[in-house]
């Protein structure tokens, strides 16, 4: 990742202002900001990953592992909300962990690391299929909070508020932490080990160590994104917390966005969350079932063929021109 | 007790040879071009549609419209190549990725909204026939399929043995640039060879849509299965994919008798998981790493 | 220093070495020189950890280092170079030189100023904050060298540095290597350009179809009838 184009305060003022403008929202607003937010935090962490040249496209069995865990442990062992969280991010980093460590200590590489994310994600994902303790294909289901006697910060649910400041904090939160990240001596070496493994290891960057760190890292955010959006959905399926498509959904965003930045995913989710959101609408107000889907894979299409390095780069290079004309006169 | 194993496995063997088929034309898409291709089961299911269309609108029997399904997905992977996926050869990986994710999307759209989300089944009078060769059933129309999937696989590795195409579809998979040295205009080639590997799903996807019901969602799996047998059987390997195919399809089965159903498919993952570490490039590929 | 035993590499059939042995003490410089395919990139690749070695051993001043990670190697104090360069092509030289300095600290700031120093010191100050994509050949290698230095290694393995260079150019990097020799590093560097190795090395190895050939001064190995036949033989099929 390059060093952030946006720095430390403008991007502090945005998620200032964001936060603000929450209660003020009505809940529509409010609930697409959220889900906007969710897909930008999940973008982070995917990128994060992705910063040392490790695709994931089974992220999802991150998000899932940390929402099963956190729900279960809530709602089964009767776990603190928090410390349940907590335990859902710490499983989803050792399942991240034990997945690059078999990755590195049996040098796969390229696009056989991919396919190695997605077997795993499937391999878990039918697993829990067949698991009675989580409900299997059947599911599994939160007990309804009373609103009225619930206290958000102690049961981590609540309403539609609740919910966006969390995931917006959380994403404010990712950024800085992977801003600094990628500031210190690691960032330099996942990127090294991403431009030049066998260069890098040549210098002495220990590559195991690294990313089996990147990815327990990446992993355990994911984690927390998949805890909170258990909780906000109140219902857990193998299929719509692991499936391929959430996989594909959450590095759909960062990549149009632009992976090789820190903003890049935030903006990423800005655009294509409303638009794919937007399309759902439209295809079910028409009555075309599949317009969406085709509409979203052109709008992918567009962007990838004409936009190589995501939106952020361009409207930055597009920002930079418009002042350095202002400038000029 | 073992005639059911011996139906199972036979039964097996049939749908393995029409993986097969689809296999072959991952493997080759990813031999001559290193890409790979994540809507390959979007095309099976073009193939689906395209033999239900066909069924529906004629009445022939199926397994003698896979050639025409082929034939047009044949030209569907050659404008393809040449109009959008060219472009992305030299690009990263995510880029390839996305790419394919985007027409996959774009194909299932369409499917829904020509054909709707529910399933096109093909009712023929052999769906419920099946051969008696000894103590062995064989279902009618698999064996059909299979047969004309055998067919087709042997048209294919006489195509790329023997003519000059194929010979500069293999220069092309062994040797890049020493296929562009010698003058063989790689374009050309790549177009030909994304035609003739979404053929292979296409005409797959033709012969399976009297087995599988025709319906979008399906598309993940077949290319998840496609990815598996390419996997195992080694990346650009035909061989690889002929025998993956048939194993994965006996493992299949044998799993769904002797395990459960559900669980046949944590079987072909975890092998997958076990190839991709132990023998990344697959049973007939190099054992070293390169 | 660094004393090798019989290193050796099979791959599938093929011996691309067989039973080298050679001893470079502390502070030499020492050429290993051969026609082409005799087997010295690999003999690097084996020494530096990016080969595993089919048997033999390799030991750093009397540390075992046989069949080790390169970079558990190159933090030992043994850093080599690249034949075909590798840079890091998405980030700035001094992001490049970094990556060396990394081995020694991990602090971001002191890192700069050691890779700031490494690059004063072979010559790329001004390219500093440019993408190494944007870089000649002859600035490639010098960043090569510069990333390596930054580790600050105890024994330098140069892998045809001087390829593709013009005099100058070479002259500048010798007088490099002499500087680094004159503060006390060891050097075994590969090459082709027989004059450079003739004036710089102190001892010379020579490997053929992956054995040693010779052994010595450098001009007891330009006086060598068996050097001059590997040489030579190997045109005489060609024409």
């Amino acid at each position: 990742m390059r060093p952030p184009a946006l720095s430390r305060w403008p991007a502090l003022a945005f998620f200032a202002a964001m936060a603000a403008a929450g209660p003020l929202m009505d809940s529509f607003w409010q609930s697409l900001l959220t889900l906007v937010f969710f897909y930008a935090y999940m973008g982070l962490s995917w990128n994060l990953m992705m910063s040392a040249g490790l695709l994931s496209l089974g992220h999802a069995l991150f998000l899932g592992v940390g929402a099963y865990a956190t729900a279960v442990l809530i709602a089964a062992a009767g776990l603190d909300p928090w410390l349940s969280l907590a335990a859902g991010a710490f499983l989803a980093a050792m399942v991240g962990s034990a997945l690059t460590w078999l990755g590195a200590r049996f040098s796969v590489r390229g696009v056989h690391f991919a396919l190695l994310t997605i077997a795993f994600a499937e391999l878990f994902r039918v697993l829990f299929d067949n698991w009675e303790l989580v409900g299997g294909t059947g599911g599994f289901f939160l007990k309804a909070i009373n609103p009225e006697t619930n206290r958000p910060l102690a049961t981590l649910r609540g309403g539609t508020l609740f919910f966006y400041l969390a995931f917006l904090s959380a994403t404010a939160g990712a950024y800085f932490i992977i801003g600094r990240l990628m500031a210190s001596r690691w960032g330099y070496r996942w990127r090294g080990l991403h431009a030049d493994e066998d260069a890098a290891r040549a210098l002495g960057v220990p590559a195991l160590q690294s990313k089996v760190l990147v990815v327990a890292i990446s992993a355990g955010l994911a984690g927390v994104g998949g805890g909170l959006f258990g909780l906000m959905q109140g219902s857990l399926f193998p299929d719509s917390v692991m499936g391929v498509r959430v996989s594909i959904d959450i590095l759909i965003a960062p990549i149009i966005g632009g992976l090789g930045s820190l903003f890049g995913p935030i903006i990423g989710a800005f655009f294509v969350v409303p638009l794919m959101e937007f399309s759902n609408v439209l295809a079910q107000r028409i009555g075309f079932f599949g317009l969406n889907t085709l509409i979203n894979g052109m709008l992918i299409l567009a962007v990838i063929t004409f936009l190589p390095d995501g939106l952020w780069p361009r409207l930055i290079a597009l920002a930079r021109f418009r002042s350095s004309a202002r400038c000029s006169k | 007790m073992t005639s059911l194993y011996h139906n199972v496995i036979s039964g097996g063997i049939l749908i393995g040879v029409i993986y097969a088929l689809i296999a072959l034309g991952l493997t080759i898409i990813f031999g001559v071009m290193r890409l790979v291709n994540f809507a390959h089961g979007e095309m099976v299911v073009i193939g689906m549609y395209a033999g239900y269309a066909l069924w529906s609108a004629t009445g022939l029997p199926p397994w003698t419209l896979a050639p025409v399904a082929a034939l047009l997905l044949f030209a569907m992977g050659y404008l393809l190549q040449k109009a959008i996926i060219n472009a992305f050869i030299d690009r990263p990986q995510h880029a390839q990725f996305i790419l394919f994710i985007a027409l996959a999307l774009i194909i299932t759209g369409l499917h829904l909204l020509f054909f709707g989300p529910d399933p096109r089944p093909i009712q023929i009078a052999e769906s419920m026939q099946s051969y008696a060769i000894g103590s062995i059933r064989l279902d009618v129309v698999r064996t059909q399929a299979a047969l004309m999937a055998i067919g087709l696989i042997g048209l294919l590795m006489l195509f790329l043995k023997y003519s000059t195409l194929g010979a500069s579809i293999r220069a092309a998979a062994d040797n890049l640039i020493g296929a562009q040295v010698i003058g063989i205009r790689v374009r050309r080639v790549y177009a030909v060879t994304a035609g003739i590997g979404m053929a292979c799903a296409g005409a797959a996807g033709a012969l399976i849509a009297p087995l599988f019901d025709a319906q979008p969602f399906l598309a993940t799996d077949f290319t998840l299965i496609a990815f598996i047998i390419v996997i195992v059987g080694g990346l650009g390997s035909l061989m690889g994919a002929l025998v993956g195919g048939v194993m994965i399809g006996v493992a299949e089965a044998l799993a769904a008798l002797t395990v459960s159903p559900a669980l046949k498919t944590v079987f072909s993952y975890a092998l997958l998981v076990l190839v991709l570490l132990l023998r990344p490039n697959g049973i007939f590929g190099e054992p070293e790493r390169s | 220093m660094l004393k090798v035993s019989g290193l050796s590499k099979r791959f599938r059939g093929l011996v691309a070495v067989k039973d080298v042995s050679f001893d470079i003490k502390r502070n030499e410089i020492v050429a290993l020189i051969g026609p082409n395919g005799a087997g010295k990139t690999t003999c690097f690749n084996l020494i530096a950890g990016a080969l595993k070695p089919s048997s033999g051993s390799v030991f750093l001043d009397g540390e075992d280092i046989t069949g080790r990670a390169p970079e558990r190697i190159a933090v030992r104090g043994l850093v080599r170079t690249f034949q075909i360069v590798r840079p890091m092509r998405g980030m700035t030289v001094l992001e490049n030189v970094m990556m060396g300095a990394f081995a020694q600290t991990s602090d971001v700031a002191v890192a700069a100023d050691i890779a700031a120093k490494a690059i004063s010191r072979i010559g790329l100050s001004a390219k500093a904050n440019d993408l190494a994509s944007s870089l000649t050949l002859p600035d490639l290698k010098m960043l090569e060298l510069a990333r390596a230095l930054a580790a600050s290694p105890r024994v330098l393995l140069l892998d045809e540095v001087m390829a593709g260079l013009r005099p100058a150019e070479r002259e500048r990097i010798a007088s490099i290597v002499r500087e680094l020799h004159a503060g006390g590093m060891t050097v075994l560097l590969i090459e082709h350009v027989m004059r450079v190795v003739m004036a710089l090395a102190g001892r010379v190895i020579v490997l053929h179809h992956g054995e040693k050939l010779a052994e010595g001064t450098p001009a007891e190995i330009g006086a060598n009838p068996k050097v001059i036949e590997s040489y030579l033989g190997t045109k005489t099929k060609l024409a």
